[in-house]
Order: structure tokens, then sequence, then C-alpha cells
């Protein structure tokens, strides 16, 4: 996966040319920066703990206007910033958080929308800690980095109160058709950047919302519904075509809609299969994948039973069997849905664990029990083909494996069991097969990954590209993003290749 | 959103749902079923594909109205749409030149059985049909099924189509009179289970369609897990058919089951509020 560490070198000349405008001299000179370090990090406002945990309204408040203004007073627009480079979809961060110091946040909101397609949803989800605010100068100097995900979500929820988005101006219609399979991150975000380079897009999603896990995975608390509502529909501004309920692979195969005349394809089909841990017990009544249970929840509102018609058991004991953001989202579901007790169990260590620090504090919070190096081996049934109760087994650390992080290692004779009534199984995901087994000639890797030229996404079929979880097995929703404009910006050239040509 | 041609009643509460889906009629083949939701507040259900017309660009499935979704459906009129039609989706039944098969339903099951009993015989097959009602007025599509049959075979418990057993003692009489290369059974759990349990003794290849609970119905969630030849498998995605004889059908039998009581809760709360 290259390209990673270095901005290229037009983009580098835009963020010069931006760096030297009058007005950003004007604003540096406005405030020296030993004041500018004085001002401290506006921490984000968040609802109390002991009351978010019992209704799916969002957790984070979001910063005011003020606050946000002086926050964008702490970024020193530096000359060399670190910042975009962190950022999978580069976006031009010191421009818009300087926007947002002279108070133009529209103007703000549409640099931002120049690289991301997402705004509202990236300020919300986004490991801003290990990407952009991880290479902040300021960060690197103080030890505490601007909030950039704070101010683009800040910028793009105001732009949304403000009436959404503006629609740039569209080029010509090049006549070229596009299919993009999957509305997901990384779907959504290909459909806007072809959208906008004048192609006809059509999106081809297999559920009747569309998001991808963005509407079933993750939850209402960390991102309301009603922000996706209002990134699709500037899609649709933008001429975005969306198929919903369009299974491709069983509706139509990618070969009957080049039949029907779509030029180039992009396939963000995601990493929709369960993983188990192929433990006894693990089909009992009440043992659920991460996927199901939150498809439930989110997609079919089952938090809302019986005013909608998909149930989810409430659970009194949950258990949640991972440590990713997975497991944090499931576990906090199920305490909103009136567990008494909700419990993560993870086999490694706290600091192994992959989930967010924030969504980790938030769950902490929020009454969340973690037991770490603890395995379950098995799950028991009562006379109905329910569980009632998991065996599990303590784990130690033992030498480093292939991630680099300690392996655990079971410790003989430390069984025990304990009473659960719900238990969620939230070890990761593999891609989704169905593309993979209907796409002849479509090269895949040993995990199930669709093979990719990770410099243009092309898959091994020509005009066939990929990214996200189906080429990475399981990332981000940036990562997803990144790849994205990387195919966006090589299925355009051979669109206009193929038009020359 | 998919248009509905029409519902119609076929007996006391088994309906037939015409939809309009030119791309799904395209594309379908025997044993596929699609995913509906009757309504935005509904739950996605699988229904087997009982028919379709290519030409016209429509499917048809048939279903019992049983709890919220299926009275939902059975309250649809032609003219009238639905949010999600979406299909067809699982592998489709292994259709080939075996001998003789015999083709089992029960319930909605009458109707999935009917594109089987089709390919079949146009595979080359003697084809035996065998329905299970529990009343003569339940059954439906007799002609269609008669019209592809080499013999057709109703069992009913009030006696009127000749014997008052159930399914099994219909499907040891047939496997005692005569060879049978291949049985496949459509219908409710106990049809299939029983069915499955009659030939084990013989080895007679079964196959059953099995219909356990879904939400995706694309292999995204594993609601639908079954435990067969010891082995967990989606059904929307290895399935819908399995080898009757490898199925783990207790544990199938409980996870049908997982949610019964929501299932009463929410059937009184949409009653309520629809005829208050």
């Amino acid at each position: 996966m290259s390209g990673q560490d270095k901005i290229s070198s037009s983009l580098a000349a835009q963020v010069l040319a931006e760096f030297e405008k009058d007005w950003r001299k004007e604003l540096r000179r406005s405030l020296p920066v030993k004041d500018r370090m004085k001002i401290g990090r506006r921490p984000m406002p968040q609802r109390e703990p002991a009351e978010r945990n019992k209704d799916f309204s969002e957790v984070n408040l979001g910063l005011t206007a003020e606050e946000a203004v002086a926050e964008a007073r702490r970024c020193l627009d530096c000359a060399k910033p670190g910042c975009i480079a962190g950022c999978p979809v580069r976006i031009d961060i010191p421009s818009f958080v300087k926007l947002v110091e002279k108070g133009e946040f529209a103007a703000a909101a549409a640099k931002v929308r120049e690289a991301n397609s997402l705004p509202a949803v990236c300020g919300r989800v986004c490991p801003q800690e290990s990407q952009c605010e991880e290479r902040c100068n300021l960060r690197k100097a103080s030890g505490v980095a601007i909030g950039i995900g704070n101010l683009e979500r800040f910028v793009s929820d105001d732009e949304r109160r403000t009436g959404g988005g503006i629609v740039p101006e569209l080029p010509p219609p090049t006549g070229h058709k596009v299919a993009v399979v999957g509305a997901g991150p990384s779907g959504l975000t290909v459909a806007g950047e072809l959208a906008r380079a004048g192609h006809s897009v059509t999106i081809f999603e297999a559920l009747h919302d569309a998001g991808g896990v963005l509407v079933y995975g993750i939850p209402e608390f960390r991102l309301p519904k009603s922000i996706l509502v209002a990134e699709v529909s500037y899609l649709e501004r933008l001429g975005v075509e969306f198929r919903m309920n369009f299974i491709v692979g069983k509706t139509a195969t990618v070969d009957d809609l080049r039949a029907e005349g779509y030029e180039v394809f992009f396939i963000g089909s995601g990493a929709g299969l369960p993983n188990f841990m192929k433990v006894p017990g693990e089909n009992l009544v009440g043992v659920y994948s991460a996927n199901e249970y939150l498809t439930r929840v989110n997609l079919m509102r089952a938090y809302d039973f019986p005013r909608y018609d998909t149930p989810v058991f409430p659970g009194r004991r949950a258990a949640v069997i991972g440590g990713g953001n997975v497991a944090m989202d499931s576990v906090r579901t199920a305490k909103r849905l009136g567990a008494e007790r909700a419990l993560i169990i993870y086999r490694r260590s706290r600091v192994e664990m992959p989930a967010r620090v924030e969504e980790v504090r938030h769950a902490e919070e929020e009454g969340i029990e973690f037991h770490f190096l603890t395995v379950p081996t098995r799950y028991i049934a009562d006379g109905h083909g329910r569980v009632k109760a998991m065996e599990c087994l303590r784990m130690e650390l033992g030498e480093p494996d292939a991630s680099g992080r300690r392996r655990p290692v079971p410790v003989p004779g430390s069984e025990f069991a304990a009473e659960v009534d719900l238990v969620v199984v939230a070890i990761g995901q593999s891609p989704n097969p169905l593309i993979p087994q209907t796409t002849p000639g479509l090269k895949v890797g040993k995990w199930g990954t669709i093979d990719v030229d990770w410099e243009t996404m092309a898959t091994s079929l020509p005009g066939v590209y990929a990214g996200g979880d189906i080429a990475r097995g399981g990332a981000t929703v940036i990562l997803a993003m990144g790849d994205a404009r990387t195919a966006a910006a090589a299925m355009d050239r051979r669109l206009k290749q193929g038009a020359a040509g | 959103m998919p248009r509905v041609i029409r519902r119609e009643r076929l007996v006391p509460n088994i309906h037939l749902l015409e939809v309009e889906a030119p791309e799904i009629s395209r594309k379908c083949l025997p044993g596929q079923f699609v995913i509906i939701m009757p309504d935005a507040r509904g739950e996605r259900v699988p229904l087997t594909i009982a028919d379709w017309d290519r030409e016209r660009g429509t499917v048809t499935a048939v279903f019992m109205a049983v709890g919220t979704t299926t009275r939902k459906l059975a309250l649809l009129n032609g003219g009238d749409t639905v949010p999600i039609f979406a299909g067809p989706l699982g592998r489709p039944s292994e259709i080939g030149q075996v001998g003789t098969v015999l083709c089992a339903g029960g319930c909605f099951g009458i109707a999935a059985i009917h594109p089987l009993a089709r390919a079949f015989k146009a595979a080359g097959n003697r084809v035996v049909i065998l329905v299970d009602v529990k009343a003569d007025y339940l059954l439906y599509w007799k002609d269609r099924l008669e019209a592809i049959a080499d013999e057709f075979i109703v069992s009913s418990r009030d006696g009127l189509y000749g014997g008052t057993d159930f399914v099994p003692r219909h499907v040891r009489d047939i496997l005692g009179r005569e060879k049978i290369d291949r049985v496949v059974a459509v219908g409710c759990t106990y049809l299939m289970s029983s069915i499955a349990e009659t030939t084990r003794p013989s080895g007679v290849k079964t196959l059953v369609s099995l219909n356990p609970i879904m939400v995706d119905g694309t292999g995204m969630c594993g609601a639908c897990r079954v435990t067969v030849d010891g082995q967990t498998k989606f059904a929307c995605v290895d399935g819908p058919d399995f080898d009757g004889h490898l199925v783990d059908w207790a544990e199938f039998y409980a996870r049908r089951k997982s949610y019964f009581d929501d299932e009463i809760r929410s059937l009184c709360a949409w009653e309520e509020e629809r005829f208050p």
C-alpha cells in the first residue's frame, strides 16, 4: 500500500499556493505563535454517561461556533504541515482550519469537500489521533494536537444546518457510464468524485438504505442516520443514481452490467462475512455475530421494537467477544438495550485493543466491564437451545506474533464459567464472496480479498477497480475512502483516454 | 419501488404474491428465494420463488399468513408497492437426470416444489409429487402439479384424499413400492425433518430447502447459520438446499423459534395499530 506517507507534488504546490495567499499571511500575523500555543484544546462536549447509556441519541454534541474558532486559532498554520500526509484522502487541512478561524464556515466546508465526500461521517468516526492529529506539528511541540476531527465535524454540521453543501458547477456530461457496487464509504466516495468529473454514475446497493457499514454497523449514538441521509442527498444532487436492493452477482453480474453499457466498475462490496471462533455452542439461540446484532438494531431499528417489526434479544448479562470498534459499538448497544451487565471479553490486554481510545473511554464511562486476557471456549445451553452460560479460559501474553503484538497463550487449568444470556461475536469479518464468485477472471487473494494494484486500485479485469474492505480485508472508513479517491482518479483517466482513443 | 401485480388468497391463510421484478425474473432458477419487506417499518424475510414470467417480468411467491410480516403481505393488492423485493438469492437447486424424483411439499412448499418438479421433469426424470395438507380444502395448485407429475399423491388428514396419515407413511409406501433416486422436500420444519428421518435408513439422497430466520440474505449477518455434517453453514449463501440426513434438526428447530415471544408481541402491537 503505497503513498501513505508523502503527498503528491501537485497537491504540495496547491497547498503552498493557498499558504501564500494574502489573507493567510494576514491571519498568521494577527496572532503570534506563542499566543496561539497558550490556547488550550477545546474538549468535545458530550452527554452525561448515566443519561446517554439509556438511549440511542448521539453521545458527542459538537463544538459551538465560538469553540470552533478558538480551536482553529490554535493551529500554527505551519509552512510544512504534517497533518495532510496523515489524512488518507489528503484534505488541505490548514486551509480549511484557517477558514474556520476567519469565520468562513461554508468556505471551510467546501474546502473539505474538495477531498472528502463524507466530511460529517469522517469528523465523527475517523481515528484522527493516529492519522492527521498524530502528525500535527503542534502535537509534536506541545503534546496536544489541533482538534482537526472536531473541526471537520463542526464545518460539515454547520453546512447541513444552513441548507446543505454547495453543489459545485459540474462539467458538461461526458456520456460515460460508471457502475459502483456497494453504497458504503468507498462506493459513495468514488461516486462523488466521478459525478463531479461529469460521468454518469449508478450505485448498486444490496440493502435498502445507502451507507454500507455506516448504516448497518455504526450505531445511531455515534453516527446518526440523518447525517448519512444528508450525505446521500448531496450525491443525488450531484446526479448520482442509486439502485437499491440490487445485489450485483445475483440480480445481475458485472458482465451483465457491462453488456448494458457500463464502461468502468468500482467494487466496494465490503467485508460482509462474519467470522466465528468455531467453539462449541456458537449456534445457540442468543449468540449473534456483531454484523447481525448491529444490523438488527441499526438498519432494522430493533431498538424501537415493536414499532419496528425486527426483534433483538435485550440480554440481561451481555458478553461481547473482541476488542475492536465493532466490539465497542456492540457492547454499548447492549447496555442501551437494558443489559444489567455488559462485558467485553478480549483475549489480549488493554494496550493491544484495536478500538479507538475515545470509544474505549466512552464505553468505560457508560459502565461497560472489561475482561482482558480471556477467551470463551464453549457456550452452554438451557433446556431450550438458548445460551445461559459461557466457559472461558485465562490467557497470558507470550512472544510477539506476525502483527507485532504479543501472542496470547492459554493458562492451563484456568477455566471458569460465567452466566450470560446474550453473546455477540465481534472478532472480525472476511470479504463477502458474492462478487468474486460470480465474476469470472477476477483475481482473489488467499483471504478472499480482491487483488488490486495499490497505485490505481485496478483489479485483474480491465476497467474493474476495487477498494475498501473487499480489497483490504477489514480496515477503516477513511482508508476505504482513500482507496476510493485513488480508484476514482484512475477510472477518470481510463475513461478520458478511452474517449480520446 | 417494486409493484405488486396481484395478491390472491389461494386457500384459507395461504396467499400468492406476484411482483414486478424484471431483473429477478430473468435470473432466477428453481430453489432460489427473494427477500421481501412489506413496509418501511417491516422485517426482511425470505420467500421461496414459486414461479416467474420472464416476458412479463414478474416473480411469484406463495406464503402462509402467520406473523406480522406475512399478515401485512396478505393485505397487499395489485398496484401496491413494497420497499424491498431483492434477489434471486441462494444457490439454485441441483437439477439433473437422476431417474425417479420424489418432490414433497406442504403448506407454502406446495408452491415451492412447483419449479423444482417442473425442472426435474424437463431434465428427463420420472417425477412423483407428494403434497401434504391438513384438510382437502387446503389443497391448491392441484392442476398445475398434476400437469407436471407422472404421479400425484395428496396426503390429507381428513381422509378425503385416501388415507388419514402423515406424510412419512406415504414416503415409506412410495419407497417400498418403487426405486426412488432423489427426494426433495420443501415446507415446514416438521415436514422436512420427518421426511429426512423416513428416508435415512434407505440412504436415498434427500435434499431439504431450509428456511431459517434471515436478515440480509447475502451472507453478511449469519442469522441463518445451520449445522450440516458438523459444520456451520449459512443457509442464504451455502444453501438453502442441504442434505436432510446431515442437518442438525434440533438446533434448526430452536433457532427457528428464537423470537417466538417477540413475534406474538409484534403481531399484537400491529393488530392494535391496524385494527383499533
